[in-house]
């Protein structure tokens, strides 16, 4: 604890209450939400696991700790947390990015894997959001706030994660010219479906007996087993997961599609989707409030 | 301030009410005393409420018209569901405009393509898993009011229930909120994509009792049905034993579908209610629901029995069917109703406390129940550590409420103090509103105010809750404080 109180207040140091200030992880979604200023002072966010107790299934980790690293940790207990694994990439920049795991459809959204986080304000304050328990309601949910909002209300400084099981079996299936769509809720195991208009794979994770009978019942459809996933095209859309079959093959802009989640991940960007005009003025107000000056990540917003 | 009318009459005095009738008809506004009377409580003891008009909107545009009349008026305005809260959230302060939801209550539509079913928010919780049964699905959440609580409900206190351990609370659940803000404007916050672009709007509304508006239509996820469902009551002679082997099942990577814990007097109770067959020699009982495919429910069934018995349970019984299943349910979920029968009153709290703490936690409880004078009855959700321990006593008894308040107080105190939390499903309210600064610093405070702030700048929506004065909008101090009298 000592340790842990001792790397935020360095922190908050650093951050201080005046002048453009952002935070640097492994800058794996640098670019997300427009280009930072070139006067702010980029930061690294504390790294290391404080505190982890497996039979709570939570962890206290430094925002800047490598995702790769927590979970090497946690797999030592045959636990993980819901964030996405990029080569490089921190705890705090995936959640910053809030952008789910490919496994999101079995192991639920990056934002629900946030229990507590400890983060500087603009006006150099240290905050704390939610707490370290795996269920609250204490107070307004500030946590769903700060994932996604690409570190423009705050700089976190320290979070508690949810942790998960590792299952005990998992395997990858894939087959050509099935549909797709119905695969999500016929297979209790499924955490991920990916479809890029002619192949689809299929990630069963759960009990070995569980995923074996899962693997046997999609079997005469031509699933067989595979090494692993496709390689992601770089971008991401989102849409409703019912869109995601009327998506038409596009050669210029080959697409892997999240089937039952509606990620679809592509060559080219998505266009940006036009927000509802008052949704956007509560953005708006939202940034106000928090970072009345534009001092934190000055050049990037999710809206 | 209203006239002190017969319920039969529509007249009224006050300038609000009567522009609240001709902007949605009289039909669908309350004056009357009767009506305001029960408008001024929920299901917690708090009794400082004083309801203004109550409306019964039927749309979207009612809600919109009731909100900017009251805007016009200076009123507050309070929303309601089914008034099961318990924390006080939907208590009205100050006569402000309360709208009630019970009216909006239509199943808009069931899209099993994008799992997702759009509700308005004064849809039963469990009329909606009833719809969805024959489509294979259910909503999750399932607090143990869900047969008269409603989703516009579950949304402001983001509820929770004993299967929330594995698939998560109402924020978990809910994709996309239809809200009228305190300045009649209507937002739509999230959406049915994959990832709505910017700040989680939705996820900001969940859980905020009413101070950033009123949902009038909601997007909730549908969750598939698990094809295989086993149930196991594990009996215990020692109340510690039972605690420990909670934290040991989840220690061994099992997240039951729910794991709930019941100590004596609650089972007792229970019993003489709904003849389940419960153990009522047992100290404590965890019941213990497992579900999925076969194979894994049958091994983790299997191996939840034998921690069990490693760590001292008597017996272990396993429902045979889905009627035995659901009657060991019933006596969970009628737990608060079967205590009516044991003493008139209960209050209690529902502090979070790390699993591993509960065995010391129980027995911290009973130390102090005990040195109140008081008698409690533990049934909580054990999985997650959500305590509820129940002070059941007979408010016609000179100076119980102080000695009610005191015990309670020493709880959420000795719960903070094992690294818990507050409330875990129950919401702040006006309750707990003054322990918040027990958790939180003033600069969290500001924070959960400035969010809220940027939702209602005028602090219109369900003023003097959740925020302690002090760190709330400036302008309704006066409402925030609340006689000391209230705890009748």
């Amino acid at each position: 604890m000592s340790g842990a109180a001792t790397f935020i207040e360095a922190f908050a140091d650093e951050v201080g209450a005046e002048g453009p200030v952002a935070v640097g992880g492994g800058r794996t979604r640098w670019s997300v939400g427009g280009a930072l200023d070139a006067d702010a002072r980029v930061l690294r966010a504390p790294v290391g696991i404080v505190d982890y107790q497996p039979e709570e299934m939570t962890v206290r980790v430094g925002a800047g700790t490598a995702v790769s690293d927590l979970h090497g940790v946690l797999a030592e207990r045959r636990q993980r947390s819901a964030l996405p694994e990029r080569p490089g990439g921190t705890v705090g920049g995936a959640l910053m990015v809030g952008e789910s795991s490919r496994y999101r459809l079995g192991r639920g959204h990056v934002r629900d894997a946030l229990l507590q986080a400890v983060y500087v304000g603009a006006e150099g304050q240290t905050v704390k959001a939610g707490g370290p328990t795996v269920k609250n309601v204490s107070g307004f949910d500030l946590c769903r706030a700060l994932v996604g909002s690409l570190g423009t209300l705050g700089l976190v400084a320290e979070v508690i994660l949810r942790t998960q099981p590792i299952a005990d079996a998992s395997e990858w299936r894939r087959a050509d010219g099935v549909e797709p769509w119905s695969l999500p809720v016929r297979l209790a195991t499924a955490s991920a479906v990916l479809f890029d208009g002619t192949t689809t794979w299929v990630h069963l994770e759960g009990h070995p007996g569980d995923v074996a009978s899962d693997a046997a019942s999609i079997e005469n459809e031509g699933f067989v087993r595979t090494d692993g996933p496709p390689e992601m095209p770089a971008h991401r859309w989102s849409l409703t997961p019912a869109a995601l079959a009327g998506l038409d093959h596009d050669s210029e802009n080959p697409y892997v599609a999240e089937v039952g989640v509606g990620t679809v991940h592509r060559t080219q960007a998505q266009p940006a989707p036009s927000l509802d005009p008052m949704a956007l003025e509560l953005n708006r107000r939202i940034k106000a409030q928090f970072d009345p000056t534009g001092r934190l990540n000055p050049g990037r917003l999710p809206f | 301030m209203l006239g002190r009318k017969r319920s039969s009459s529509r007249r009224t005095h006050d300038p609000c009410a009567a522009a609240l009738i001709e902007a949605i008809g009289a039909e669908k506004v309350q004056v009357d005393s009767a009506h305001r009377a029960l408008a001024s409580r929920d299901a917690s003891i708090y009794s400082g409420g004083s309801a203004g008009p109550l409306c019964f909107p039927t749309s979207t545009a009612d809600v919109q018209a009731c909100v900017r009349v009251a805007a016009e008026h200076g009123r507050a305005i309070v929303p309601r569901g089914a008034g099961t809260g318990l924390a006080g959230g939907t208590v009205p302060l100050g006569e402000p405009v309360v709208i009630s939801t019970t009216r909006m209550n239509r199943i808009v539509e069931i899209d099993t393509d994008n799992r997702v079913a759009w509700v308005e928010p004064g849809v039963v919780n469990l009329d909606l898993t009833r719809q969805l049964a024959p489509l294979g699905f259910h909503f999750a959440p399932d607090p143990s009011s869900q047969q008269v609580c409603t989703i516009g409900g579950n949304v402001a206190n983001n509820s929770g229930g004993p299967h929330c351990l594995a698939d998560g609370v109402t924020t978990s659940h809910v994709l996309a909120i239809e809200v009228v803000l305190s300045d009649g404007q209507v937002v739509m916050l999230g959406g049915l994509e994959a990832d709505s672009p910017g700040y989680d709007l939705r996820g900001c509304f969940v859980g905020s009792e009413g101070l950033m508006g009123i949902a009038t239509r909601v997007a909730v996820r549908l969750t598939p049905d698990r094809p295989a469902v086993r149930t196991l009551l594990l009996a215990f002679d020692e109340v510690r034993d039972c605690a420990a082997v909670v934290g040991a099942v989840i220690a061994e990577g099992i997240v039951p579908a729910a794991l709930e814990m019941m100590d004596k007097n609650t089972v007792v109770a229970v019993e003489a209610f709904v003849g389940a067959g419960y153990p009522t020699d047992a100290a404590a009982v965890l019941l213990v629901e497992v579900d999925g495919l076969d194979a894994g429910v049958s091994a983790h069934a299997a191996r939840i029995a034998e921690i069990g018995r490693a760590g001292g349970a008597t017996s272990v019984r396993e429902a045979a069917d889905d009627e035995e299943r659901a009657l060991l349910w019933k006596g969970r979920k009628t737990a608060f109703g079967a205590i009516a029968r044991i003493k008139p009153d209960y209050y209690l709290h529902d502090t979070v406390v790390p699993r591993g703490a509960l065995p010391d936690m129980l027995e911290t409880i009973h130390d102090i129940v005990e040195r109140h004078d008081l008698m409690v009855l533990n049934v909580f959700h054990a999985g997650d550590g959500n305590l509820h321990p129940i002070l059941a006593f007979d408010g016609r008894e000179p100076g119980v409420y102080d000695r009610v308040h005191d015990a309670g107080d020493e709880i959420v105190k000795a719960s903070l103090a094992v690294g818990g939390t507050l409330s875990g499903e129950h919401g702040i309210g006006v309750e707990k509103r003054d322990y918040m600064t027990l958790l939180f610093s003033a600069a969290d405070l500001d924070h959960q105010n400035r969010l809220r702030q940027a939702f209602d700048p005028f602090c219109r929506a369900n003023p003097g809750k959740v925020l302690p004065s002090g760190h709330s909008c400036a302008d309704i101090q006066a409402l925030t404080a609340a006689p000391k009298s209230v705890w009748v």
